[in-house]
């Protein structure tokens, strides 16, 4: 190598190095000004409206009273029917897919057909939804049936996250099980989940805060936006907090853009509390093999 | 004719054209004798790994298994306990028969083969889980509960893999706590633990340094005892001190099988010379 021509483009290439570093600091800081400016905005808004009464109290006509009780709770309901449902449906996938399914063109059929599934609009969901479980099955504008349309939404988000989990179980622990005369059962069961559970536990949490944050498709199936009572089964009507943030927002009144800051920052609130617990979980968890 | 195999789960019965010729096939077995193998083929895909392979393993032996990489030994052990079809597009045609059964046959579970053959891989892979846990796993998965039969279970498989001594105090650590020559004999240890009747290793040395090497190789004498062993090394010295009998594998095919010693010092194919005198391999 010439080693007068190399130092004379050292140089450059030192100057071209600063530049491009200078840009992605750029891109980075621009989108935390960003983030910063709007949760300053709606915290700045929020402030004297969100209390203790502002979580106890159900929506009003006035906004002094107006309250997310409802919202909030009826997003717990929510939870509680996608939690269960996606969780068993995407894992059950996922290991039928990693485990059992013989690596062929159908499995492949069905794999990119779940890949595609994560990128459908929500709203498509909506209507599913509407169709199948309002209409045909008539379950109403329920918690049953907006619970059932967002796991449908969630579903193969974790059936994703899950299988990623399982590819990273090493085989050589499936051979020596398998190498004991375990069944393919109790390999999975004994040996593959406990490796794959804190990655499929992240995937399904933050699978669930989609869940939650998610609007549209309860539009589509006409979820009230105003409840003032708590539902007291599955088949009861309800709301939840996007929902009622979405119908504070669309008030004429200069004080209901208050209480819906105070319904954002609960909502956020709610759900940075659910990505932390993720995180917890893959730090606590992460390399094990 | 050939059966066709992709997945574990789905082993199509093995119906091997030349059964009717092989008396021996299932008419009780041989004494003395843990595998017959006549006639054994494999391919992965196209490519022919194992080429009409005879090889008789006898009881309370230790039986290496030496030739150059890539020439089919761990395809050849790993078929022995069928792990072997976990590869998916492999074909198997062929005798192959543990205690006088044909292990291909469909109506012989292959986890119950298992059950008789204890494996010991290249790497150590002991579970993410405690040292006890890994013990206890193969009881556990036949069905033992009772903590006190567990208890006495990990305590004889661990004094069987000389390994007691140093873990006693600490049952309840996780496993990859140890070091690598601790986490091989737990291994072995696990393995024993489910009372087999074969011992397979595969290269169970290969990643370990020479004390922990020299632990195995003495335990493997102690082992044979009640144990019938095969073990794949590269170590022509290890094979030569440890086993009884020695098979050399080149290509895919057996080239020559004999008493240990006779190999070693008076090889009866050229081939065997040139790689045991280390011309090639
Ligand atoms: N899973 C597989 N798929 C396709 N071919 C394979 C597979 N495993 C092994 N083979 C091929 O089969 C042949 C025998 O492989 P095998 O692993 O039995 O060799 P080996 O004697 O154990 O070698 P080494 O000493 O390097 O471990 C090799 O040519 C190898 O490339
Ligand atoms: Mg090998």
């Amino acid at each position: 190598m010439d080693k007068l021509l190399v130092s004379k483009r050292m140089k450059g290439r030192l100057v071209q190095n600063a530049i491009l570093q200078a840009i992605f600091f750029f891109a980075t800081v621009l989108g935390l000004i960003a983030l910063m400016l709007l949760l300053s905005h709606v915290v700045m808004q929020a402030i004297g409206w969100l209390d203790g009464d502002f979580l106890n109290n159900f929506p009003s006509r006035r906004p002094e009273e107006a309250g997310m009780k409802s919202g909030l709770i009826g997003s717990l309901w929510l939870m509680m029917i996608v939690a269960p449902v996606s969780f068993i449906l995407g894992v059950g996938t996922a290991i039928y897919l990693e485990e059992y399914a013989l690596k062929n063109r159908f499995t492949a059929f069905i794999q990119t057909n779940i890949s595609n599934l994560t990128g459908v609009p929500s709203i498509v969901f909506g209507l599913l939804g509407l169709t199948i479980f309002v209409r045909e099955l008539g379950l109403g504008r329920s918690v049953l049936a907006a619970g059932l349309t967002m796991s449908l939404l969630v579903f193969p988000v974790i059936v994703v996250a899950a299988q990623e989990a399982i590819r990273a179980v090493p085989q050589q622990l499936r051979e020596a099980s398998y190498a004991m005369g375990a069944t393919k059962w109790q390999t999975i069961c004994r040996v593959v989940l406990p490796a794959a559970l804190p990655g499929m536990l992240t995937g399904a949490i933050l699978a669930l805060s989609r869940a939650v944050g998610e609007t549209a498709p309860l539009v589509v199936l006409g979820i009230p936006t105003f409840i003032a009572y708590l539902p007291s089964g599955v088949l009861d009507t309800f709301t939840v907090m996007p929902l009622q943030i979405y119908n504070w927002t669309g008030r004429p009144q200069e004080e209901f853009q208050h209480v819906a800051a105070a319904g954002i920052v609960v909502l956020l609130g709610f759900l940075i509390m659910m990505n932390s617990v993720a995180v917890l979980i893959r730090n606590k968890f992460q390399k094990r093999f | 004719m050939m059966a066709t195999k992709t997945k574990e789960t789905k082993v199509a019965p093995l119906t091997v054209g030349s059964t009717a010729a092989m008396p021996t096939a299932e008419s009780g077995e041989a004494k003395g004798v843990v595998y017959e193998t006549k006639d054994l083929n494999l391919w992965y895909g196209e490519h022919h790994a194992l080429k009409h392979i005879h090889l008789t393993i006898y009881e309370n032996k230790v039986t290496a298994i030496i030739g150059p990489s890539g020439c089919g030994k761990s395809t050849y052990i790993k078929t022995l306990n069928r792990m072997v079809e976990l590869v998916p597009n492999v074909r198997i045609a062929g005798h192959l028969a543990y205690r006088g059964r044909n292990i291909f046959d469909p109506s012989y579970p292959v986890e119950q083969l298992r059950t008789q053959i204890g494996m010991v891989f290249q790497k150590p892979n002991p579970f993410p889980k405690s040292i006890y846990d890994n013990i206890a796993y193969g009881p556990r998965i036949h069905g033992i509960r009772n903590k006190k039969v567990l208890d006495e279970i990990v305590e004889k498989s661990l004094r069987g893999a000389a390994l007691w001594d140093e873990v006693k105090d600490r049952l309840r650590d996780h496993a990859y706590g140890l070091s690598g020559g601790q986490q091989q004999r737990l291994c072995i240890a696990r393995c024993l633990a489910i009372e087999p009747d074969v011992i397979l290793m595969d290269e169970p040395t290969s990643a370990l340094d020479p004390i922990s090497t020299l632990k195995i190789e003495e335990l493997i004498q102690e082992l044979k005892k009640q144990y019938s062993i095969i073990i794949v090394t590269h170590n022509m010295q290890q094979a030569a001190r440890i086993s009884d009998k020695t098979a050399f594998f080149l290509n895919g095919e057996v080239i020559e099988y004999a008493e240990t010693s006779k190999l070693f010092s008076n090889p009866a194919d050229q081939r065997t010379e040139d790689y045991i005198t280390g011309r090639f391999g």
